[in-house]
C-alpha cells in the first residue's frame, strides 16, 4: 500500500465497514462484533445503543485505536484506524466506562499531566488544565486528590482529560452509568457544549433516555444468539420512533365487561381494529390526529358509560423501538431515574423491565 | 496558546517525545511519593520489623557460622529481601492503572506507548534507591558498619538496584496479567517464600538439602550474598557450590537472564492489550 493518502473526506468523522472482532481462540465463545457499520457525520452526536453483550464498548474501543479488529475496516478523521493510530489519536478524545484518573493526583495535576503527554508545552498544559477545570466548574477542587471527589466530580475530570487536545472527535462509553440524576445531567450539559462547538460525539448508552436526548442519530446494536453484535438500525431518533408507526392512542378501562364497548368506540375512532389485551385490560389503536382521537374517544366513552381508568394518546418511545428490532428479547434498561418528560409526551411507563 | 499537538515526525522527534513522555510519568510517580510519604513507610515496614525482629529478638540464638555477627550477615540481606519484594509494588501499580482505565487512556493518546513501560521502569529504581537509603540510615543507627570501602558500598548498591531494575519486568507482565488489584494483592503469597526461601535470613547450607538447593540457586541468595560480600561482611558459611563462589557473577548473570525473559513477555503483553 502506497504511504500517500487521498485528502480525507471530513464528511464523516467516523466511519466503520464490516468490523468484525472475537475474543480469545476458543471456539464456544461468541464473537462480540460480526459486521459492525456506521457513518457518523462530522458535528453530529451519535448515539449507539444496545443492551449488554451487543458490542458498543468493543465498537468504540476498535474506533479509539485500543482495540485491532478481526475484520473490516474503520476510518476516524480520514485516518485508518488500523494503519494510522497515531494520526487518530491526535484526533480524538476517550472517555472510558471508569473514570481513567489519577487517584492520588489532584484534579490540577491530572489535567497538566494529560496535556503534558498530549504534547503541549508546560506552560500550554498548566494553561489548557485552568480552562478545563473552569469549564467543568472543578475550579474549588482543583488542588484537592482526586480519591476525595464524587462520583459527578470524577466523571467531570475523566472528561476534561478527554479533551485536554480540544478533539474534532469524542467517544464516551457509557458516560453516565453509576452516576446520580444530578450529576448525569452535568455530563449531559457538557456534551451538549461541546456537539454546540462543533465536536462529533460518538457514545454508547444503554439508557433509552439518554440516546433521546443527546443524540441526532442512532444506531441501535443488537447481538442475535450466538452471533455477535451488528447494527440494526439507524436513523435520527424520530426516524427509530416512526419505525413502530406514530401515535396510538390507549385506553384501560376498568373491567372486562367494558372491554367489548371500549373496543368498538376505539375502532371507530381510529378506522382500524384495535389491540386488546384482556389481562390488563388495554386496547390500542394507532391515531393520525392526536388531539381529535383524544377528545373523541373520551367523549363517547363517557357518552356510552365506559368505566375508564387511564386514557391516553402516546408517541411511540424508543423503548418500543427498541423492543420491536430486538424482538422483544433484550431491552436496555430505562435510565434509573427519569427526568420529568422534557419532550412533553405522555411519559410512558418504563416497557423495559 | 495551541492546543494542536506538535507533529511528530523523524526519529529523533520520536525519542525526544519518548523522553520527555518517559519523564512525565516518572514526575507523576513522584508525586505519588510526596504525596503519600506513608507509601514508603509501609513498603519498608516488613524488612523494618524483621531487622529488629531477627537482629534483637532472635539474633542471640542465630549462629550462622564463620565467627558472623548475625545482624552483619542479616542487613545485607535485607536489603535483596526489599529489592526482591519490590516487583510487587510494580505489579500493584500496573493492576490499579489497567484497573481504573489509566492506560487505556495512555493508549488513546498522541504520547510515545513506550513512555508507558519505561516511565515505570525509572520511577520504580528511584523508588528503589529512596528504599535503600531509608533502609541502609536504619541500619547505621542500629550499628550496622559496612567496612568494604565506599567503592564496595556502591557497587553492593548498584548491584541491589539491578535485581530491582530486573523485577519491574516481572511486575509489569504480573501486572497486566493478574485480573484486578486484589488479584495484584496476593501475589505476596508467591513473593514471600521468593524472599525468604533464599540466604536472607540463614545460610542455606544450615537448611535441609533439598530446601538448601533451591536457597542456593535463588536469584535473591545471588545478589545477598554479592553485597555481603562488597559491604565486608564476614562470608559466614558459605557452601563451595558454583553458586555460591560465583555470587558476584550471579549477581549480574540473574538479573540480566530475568530481564532477558520478562522484558519481552511485559512488552508483548501491553501490546496485547489490543486484541
Amino acid at each position: 500500500m502506497t504511504p500517500v493518502q487521498p485528502a480525507p473526506t471530513t464528511r464523516h468523522a467516523i466511519r466503520a465497514e464490516g468490523l468484525r472482532k472475537r475474543y480469545g481462540s476458543g471456539k464456544t465463545d461468541k464473537p462480540a462484533l460480526s459486521g459492525f457499520d456506521l457513518a457518523v457525520p462530522t458535528g453530529t452526536v451519535y448515539g449507539l445503543l444496545g443492551p449488554n453483550g451487543a458490542g458498543k464498548t468493543t465498537a468504540v474501543r476498535i474506533l479509539a485505536t485500543l482495540l485491532r479488529a478481526d475484520g473490516g475496516r474503520a476510518e476516524v478523521g480520514g485516518h485508518d484506524v488500523a494503519t494510522q493510530p497515531r494520526q487518530v489519536r491526535r484526533q480524538i478524545g476517550f472517555a472510558g466506562q471508569d473514570a481513567a484518573v489519577d487517584e492520588i493526583l489532584s484534579g490540577r495535576q491530572n489535567l497538566e499531566m494529560f496535556g503534558r503527554l498530549f504534547h503541549l508545552g508546560p506552560r500550554a498544559a498548566r494553561h489548557r488544565a485552568r480552562e478545563l477545570l473552569e469549564q467543568f466548574r472543578l475550579t474549588e477542587a482543583a488542588d484537592k486528590v482526586v480519591s476525595g471527589y464524587s462520583g459527578g466530580m470524577r466523571r467531570r475530570l475523566d472528561l476534561a482529560a478527554s479533551l485536554v487536545l480540544a478533539p474534532r472527535v469524542l467517544f464516551l462509553d457509557e458516560p453516565t452509568t453509576g452516576l446520580d440524576p444530578r450529576a448525569r445531567n452535568e455530563v449531559w450539559d457538557a456534551v451538549r457544549r461541546l456537539a454546540a462547538d462543533g465536536t462529533t460525539v460518538l457514545l454508547t448508552t444503554q439508557y433509552l433516555d439518554e440516546a433521546d436526548q443527546l443524540s441526532d442519530r442512532i444506531a441501535v446494536l443488537s447481538a442475535p444468539p450466538g452471533e455477535g453484535g451488528r447494527t440494526i438500525a439507524d436513523d435520527t431518533p424520530e426516524g427509530l420512533k416512526n419505525l413502530v408507526g406514530g401515535d396510538r392512542v390507549e385506553v384501560v378501562v376498568g373491567g372486562t365487561e367494558h372491554l367489548a364497548a371500549a373496543r368498538e368506540v376505539v375502532a371507530r375512532v381510529s378506522g382500524v381494529t384495535p389491540e386488546s389485551d384482556a389481562a390488563t385490560l388495554r386496547i390500542s389503536a394507532p391515531v393520525t390526529d392526536r388531539v381529535e382521537a383524544l377528545t373523541d374517544v373520551a367523549r363517547t366513552l363517557r357518552d356510552r358509560a365506559v368505566d375508564v381508568v387511564d386514557l391516553a394518546v402516546r408517541r411511540p418511545t424508543l423503548d418500543d423501538v427498541f423492543l420491536r428490532l430486538t424482538g422483544g428479547t433484550a431491552a436496555p434498561v430505562p435510565a434509573p431515574a427519569a427526568e420529568p418528560a422534557a419532550t412533553g409526551n405522555t411519559a410512558p411507563e418504563g416497557a423495559a423491565a | 496558546m495551541s492546543t494542536t499537538a506538535l507533529p511528530a515526525t523523524g526519529p529523533e522527534r520520536r525519542l525526544y517525545w519518548a523522553l520527555t513522555d518517559c519523564w512525565t510519568i516518572v514526575r507523576r510517580e513522584l508525586t505519588h511519593l510526596a504525596r503519600q510519604p506513608s507509601l514508603i513507610a509501609w513498603q519498608l515496614g516488613f524488612p523494618i520489623v524483621s531487622v529488629l525482629l531477627f537482629v534483637y529478638v532472635f539474633g542471640s540464638a542465630m549462629q550462622v557460622g564463620g565467627g558472623a555477627d548475625y545482624r552483619d550477615y542479616a542487613m545485607p540481606g535485607m536489603f535483596a529481601m526489599t529489592m526482591a519484594f519490590g516487583f510487587m509494588n510494580t505489579a500493584m501499580a500496573v493492576a490499579v492503572d489497567k484497573d481504573r482505565g489509566v492506560i487505556d487512556r495512555f493508549r488513546s493518546m498522541p504520547m510515545a506507548p513506550s513512555a508507558v513501560v519505561t516511565g515505570r521502569g525509572v520511577s520504580d529504581v528511584l523508588h528503589a534507591a529512596l528504599d535503600l537509603a531509608v533502609l541502609a540510615a536504619i541500619a547505621l543507627v542500629i550499628g550496622w558498619r559496612p567496612t568494604g570501602g565506599l567503592p564496595g558500598a556502591v557497587a553492593a548498591f548498584a548491584l541491589l538496584l539491578l535485581l530491582r531494575f530486573a523485577l519491574i519486568w516481572v511486575g509489569v507482565w504480573l501486572g497486566l496479567k493478574v485480573k484486578n488489584q486484589e488479584a495484584a494483592g496476593n501475589l505476596f503469597a508467591v513473593a514471600f517464600p521468593f524472599g525468604m526461601v533464599s540466604s536472607v535470613f540463614t545460610p542455606p547450607s544450615l537448611m535441609p538439602d533439598w530446601l538448601g538447593t533451591i536457597a542456593m540457586w535463588n536469584p535473591v541468595s545471588a545478589t545477598a550474598g554479592a553485597v555481603r560480600d562488597l559491604f565486608g561482611q564476614p562470608m559466614a558459611s558459605v557452601g563451595d557450590s558454583f553458586v555460591e563462589t560465583h555470587a558476584h557473577l550471579m549477581a549480574v548473570v540473574w538479573p540480566l537472564a530475568i530481564t532477558a525473559a520478562f522484558l519481552p513477555l511485559a512488552v508483548r503483553r501491553f501490546q496485547r492489550l489490543s486484541r
